[in-house]
């Protein structure tokens, strides 16, 4: 009865209804479960829409029967379908993970609150993914950035900072979602539409111009607060520091992705050639502050002792690579952004839960801890290292996938600088993964700690994440397919 | 709180009617101003009134915490539900058209019971948070007004 049609909608509206059935199942095995369930029906959701948009083109949906411009629109392209793509899967994998981690990490009676946000929180990426409603994207911002701020915060038995780091967070968060709708007003004082494509359409017939570019620079600064580019990444790395293992996992996966989207949806989708601020703004903002990003992250990750800490700068770095690409406004440059949004999401999510399944035993992931770790927790080790390989750039991982567009998009404007930096922060991550690896295999373990290896139900989506680490870094076909579609369905609007 | 007898009598006297009135903006919220959202706050400054004047305690057995776990997400599950049961008859979600006979019927239906939904949750969330933050001192004692 439900037919394929209403997929775009069902997509976000299972877990939204499914957030307060679960806040009353009081039995967290229970609530685990259900959880579980949404996030696999919202990923094989997502699978069916991408496989339909790639044989047929963009599914519309209209909310409540109302067409496109006055009513909300749904609309899946292969640019939000492979996001969409991305935070289910990552989800999906990550709840398994979850549930010992959360555990060993979060008092009991908060366990079902805790997946109904989870819920809450997938609900809200996926509905910032999938509409095409300006002013609907700002709601779904809202559910999922309070949704985050409550996970963070579940940290705090472990560590009280946690509550510190959720309430930056939560300030910085709501600078950036003000500043994002203020734009958004300032777009709908404008051209009197809320509609995404409407509004690029009424954007080339308005001879007023002042009011759009103010409204491109809030939702533009908006959006790299949320996306935690570089210098407006200061609240990640507490957050991602002190939240519970399988949260981090799950919000460095997704979250910042979401925005990223979004910075490439409003750019080239609504602005376009409707602002003249975007070639500046790429040039003398994007791609400095993302080279900026790309080194102040990895060298701030050089110098952190807390693991977690670590890979939290180096997100802010590999965020730089995603925002360079965007600089570049070409369709190779997209390219390499939504390649490494779907390959980011592997590597760090591995990376974070390999980090997990550590924390599980040792309770903790200082690296003066970790000594000798991987002889005694050997797969959870080998899983961190081909992550961290894959964070380098390895030939056969996902991460050589990434660089290599990102360079090539570089080499097509004869940028050789900017593959010469690329190199160069690319050796940073070095540094820093050998730190790990020098600690948890050439040092001895001290003596009296028996370690068993990490749980089961813990290693294996751990490993499954590694594994697609090096399927899509060996066969790309899929994600340079989606992702070729997905840039020149973004750039091709522009030119 | 025994000596305050002016306030206890004025709020004992308004209370049903800020409830009543909670009602009227409630339901003829889809002919004039109004609807879930207004009417759900005047409902739960009901209960803040009362809890004011007559102490926390005393407003949880009239209406107690545990309720609000579930009139909470009740609500939202009454206007997500109105979406999904359009869904069901053949309509998009949210497509109150195809909810009664006719399409105005329809639209008159689901109108009303999503409004009732949002009344719903507003209601508990107004509640939840005076009874969070009332929760957290003790009540006030006649020596300090």
């Amino acid at each position: 009865m439900i037919a394929a049609e209403h997929l775009p909608v069902l997509q976000v509206v299972g877990p939204l209804l499914a957030a307060p059935i679960c806040s009353v199942l009081r039995i967290r095995n229970l609530a685990w479960f259900f959880t579980l369930i949404v996030s696999v029906g919202a990923f094989l959701c997502s699978l069916l829409l991408l496989q339909t948009v790639m044989e047929s083109g963009p599914i519309s949906y209209e909310l409540g029967g109302w067409m496109a411009p006055l009513g909300i629109e749904y609309r899946v392209d292969a640019s939000n379908g492979i996001v969409l793509l991305i935070i289910s899967g990552i989800s999906s994998v990550v709840l398994p993970f979850a549930k010992r981690s959360f555990e060993a990490e979060v008092p009991e009676k908060l366990h079902s609150l805790l997946y109904t946000a989870y819920i809450l929180c997938l609900t809200g990426l996926l509905g910032i993914t999938a509409t095409a409603d300006a002013f609907n994207v700002f709601v779904f911002l809202e559910i999922s950035s309070l949704s985050t701020y409550v996970l963070v915060a579940a940290g705090s038995s472990i560590d009280r900072r946690a509550l510190t780091a959720a309430y930056n967070y939560l300030i910085l968060g709501t600078i950036g979602a003000t500043f994002f709708v203020i734009g958004i007003g300032l777009l709908y004082m404008a051209t009197g539409s809320l509609n995404m494509a409407d509004i690029a359409v009424r954007l080339g017939t308005i001879a007023e111009i002042r009011t759009v570019d103010v409204a491109f620079a809030f939702i533009v600064v908006g959006l790299a607060l949320k996306l935690a580019l570089f210098p407006l990444h200061t609240w990640l790395p507490n957050a991602y520091t002190h939240a519970p293992s399988a949260v981090t996992a799950f919000l460095a996966a997704t979250a910042t992705k979401a925005a990223v989207y979004l910075m490439l949806r409003f750019s080239f989708t609504v602005f376009g050639t409707g602002s003249g601020l975007l070639a500046p703004m790429a040039g003398t903002v994007g791609i400095p502050l993302a080279l900026a990003g790309m080194f102040a992250g990895s060298i701030a990750a050089i110098y952190q002792y807390n693991l977690k800490r670590m890979l939290a700068y180096s997100s802010v770095a590999q965020i730089g690579y995603m925002v360079l690409g965007f600089g570049l406004l070409s369709v190779t440059g997209v390219m390499a952004t939504t390649l490494h949004l779907f390959n980011h999401a592997l590597m760090k999510g591995a990376l974070f839960m390999a980090l997990g399944c550590v924390f599980v035993r040792i309770r903790s992931v200082h690296i003066a801890d970790l000594s000798g770790i991987g002889r005694q927790m050997p797969w959870t080790m080998a899983a961190f290292v081909i992550g961290g390989l894959s964070l380098i750039g390895v030939p056969m991982t996902v991460g050589f996938i990434s660089k290599w567009y990102l360079i090539s998009a570089a080499l097509e404007q004869e940028a050789w600088w900017l593959v010469a930096l690329i190199v160069a922060s690319s050796l940073l991550a070095v540094i820093y993964i050998w730190r790990v690896i020098e600690a948890a295999y050439l040092k001895a373990p001290p003596p009296g700690r028996a370690v068993a290896e990490a749980p089961l139900s813990m290693l294996i989506p751990t490993w499954v994440l590694v594994g697609a680490n090096i399927y899509f870094g060996v066969d790309a076909d899929f994600t340079v397919s989606v992702a070729r579609a997905a840039a020149e369905g973004l750039v091709g609007v522009m030119q | 709180m025994r000596h305050h007898l002016i306030l206890r009598v004025v709020s004992k006297l308004l209370i049903p009617f800020i409830l009543l009135y909670a009602l009227y903006v409630q339901f003829h919220g889809d002919y004039g101003p109004g609807g879930g959202f207004q009417a759900g706050v005047i409902f739960g400054a009901a209960f803040v009134l009362y809890a004011l004047i007559y102490g926390v305690e005393t407003a949880q057995k009239a209406f107690p915490a545990s309720w609000l776990a579930i009139l909470v997400p009740l609500g939202l599950l009454i206007f997500g539900g109105t979406g999904v049961a359009s869904l069901l008859l053949g309509g998009t979600y949210l497509d109150y058209d195809v909810l009664a006979a006719t399409p105005t019927g329809g639209q008159h239906l689901g109108i009303i019971v999503v409004e009732f939904g949002v009344g719903v949750t507003v209601t508990g969330v107004i509640i939840a948070i005076f009874f969070a933050y009332a929760g957290r001192t003790d009540d006030i004692q006649d020596d300090d007004w």
